[in-house]
């Protein structure tokens, strides 16, 4: 198993670095003059309708791509104290959704208790889970009959329907139990009609290019894993890797970083930037600061919110209409049908 | 070797053909984009085949942009493999099959 940056002590670990990086190297138009020729800059929040918390960078994986620079060697993970100072924001909001995100979200040891006070609270939980870590040990086994309890909505990265492209994106052996995964997911409900229980695939590219039809994709997965494995599911999301952390050093690294950002630039979509998911979403580190996505929060670019970047200082009024920091990092999200964690947004 | 006559920055010159003759490029650029959209076939199949014309026809650039095409389509290596081999078996059996007008002459003009 790879290590991550930080434990390489590569140069690109740092989210300095990586800034320098993105705004130096390679040219291109900046982003925000893009936006301005579109009439979109300033680009402002149009509320928050999604508080997504990133509860640690801890995983069982080592994904190749993963923006977070996630990994069993990574220990930052978020405390009982600040999930509580979440779990106060949502009781003084209507925020409708959280997101779980990671690392593995569910190696937090309060994971299980956040989720059952989110659900208190009446407000619909997402989860980010990895697959293989219903498998990684027998205290994860239960984890789709606890989903179901609180109606978790699962969304789980699938970047192929072969052995050979996920464990080269996603480590050695990662598929056969992402398989196992899903088949134990839809045998308690997920994914199949009527039971609104909602099991979502994630699509990341696996490797410097980018993302063809969501559509044509989901039909694609749909029809193979079902035929191959008897899997269904709901939705598929196709996300565009954006140049961050991991996925930054390997475009580099493997001298594609160059003919990468010129494709995702000569992609940008207007009609794709203005439904960037990071206008109605803030993301909580770990540490509880806030960002406005969550590859600002690898790249420790904080909201622009005076005396208002923590999540026990939040201040609701100036976040639900915040000016968005941008970068070069964010034709990403702009680049043809669009890319968020909810997948095309175009 | 500091030149060769294929650059892979030329590849994105495609349109450059215009500069010299812009009515023609103009109707094939259009063609061109009607050709791969979804319709009886997908994208996707249409990608797979473009692939394996790309070699059957050994122009460099076709196979570098649908490489990347195909993947984007979510194509694996075995399927875009399989492509390539029927190419492969196209061109060799285009080769083996005038086999039988050889045999047709050998026969025509011996005892």
């Amino acid at each position: 198993m790879i290590k991550s940056l930080q434990a390489r002590q590569e140069p690109l670990a740092k989210s300095e670095a990586q800034v320098a990086w993105l705004e130096n190297e390679g040219g291109g138009e900046r982003f925000s003059s893009k936006l301005q020729d579109c009439g979109l800059y300033p680009l402002r929040a149009t509320g928050v309708t999604v508080l997504q918390v990133n509860l640690g960078k801890m995983c069982n994986q080592v994904c190749k791509h993963c923006h977070v620079d996630a990994g069993p060697d990574r220990k930052e993970i978020m405390t009982k104290e600040t999930m509580q100072q979440c779990l106060d924001v949502l009781a003084s909001t209507d925020i409708p959704v959280v997101d779980l995100t990671g690392g593995a979200p569910e190696m937090n040891p309060h994971f299980r208790w956040f989720v059952e006070e989110i659900s208190a609270l009446g407000r619909k939980v997402m989860v980010r889970c990895n697959l293989t870590i219903i498998l990684a040990n027998p205290k994860y086994h239960d984890l789709p009959e606890f989903f179901k309890k609180h109606q978790v909505e699962v969304v789980s990265s699938l970047p192929a329907v072969t052995a050979l492209r996920t464990d080269a994106q996603r480590g050695k052996g990662v598929f056969d139990k992402s398989i196992k995964a899903l088949q134990m997911l839809n045998a308690v409900g997920y994914g199949q009609e009527g039971t609104g229980l909602k099991l979502n695939l994630v699509y990341n590219p696996s490797g410097a290019f980018m993302s063809g039809s969501q559509e044509a994709l989901e039909k694609e997965f749909k029809s193979r894993l079902s035929s191959r494995f008897d899997i269904i599911f709901n939705q598929l999301y196709a996300i565009t890797n954006l140049p961050v952390s991991r996925f930054l050093e390997f475009l580099v690294e493997s001298g594609n970083y160059d003919a990468y950002m010129d494709g995702l630039i000569e992609a940008f979509n207007p009609a794709a930037a203005e439904g960037v998911m990071c206008r109605n979403t803030i993301s909580v580190g770990w540490d509880g600061y806030l960002y406005d996505c969550d590859f600002n929060q690898m790249l420790d670019l904080k909201v622009a919110v005076k005396n208002g970047v923590h999540i026990k200082d939040y201040n609701a009024i100036a976040l639900n209409e915040r000016e968005i920091v941008l970068g070069q990092h964010c034709y990403g999200c702009t680049a043809g049908a669009g890319s968020s964690c909810g997948g095309q947004t175009a | 070797m500091d030149k060769t006559y294929y650059n892979p920055d030329d590849l994105k010159k495609f349109g450059d053909i215009a500069e010299f003759q812009p009515e023609l490029a103009e109707k094939f650029f259009d063609y061109y984009g009607s050709v791969f959209k979804e319709g009886a076939l997908t994208e996707r199949e249409k990608s797979l085949i473009a692939l394996a014309v790309s070699h059957a026809v050994q122009c460099p650039y076709c196979i570098d942009a649908y490489t990347k095409d195909s993947l984007q389509k979510g194509v694996d290596e075995e399927q875009m493999m399989e492509a390539v081999h029927v190419a492969a078996a196209i061109r060799g059996g285009a080769s083996l099959v005038h086999g039988v007008q050889m045999m047709n002459k050998v026969k025509e003009v011996t005892m």
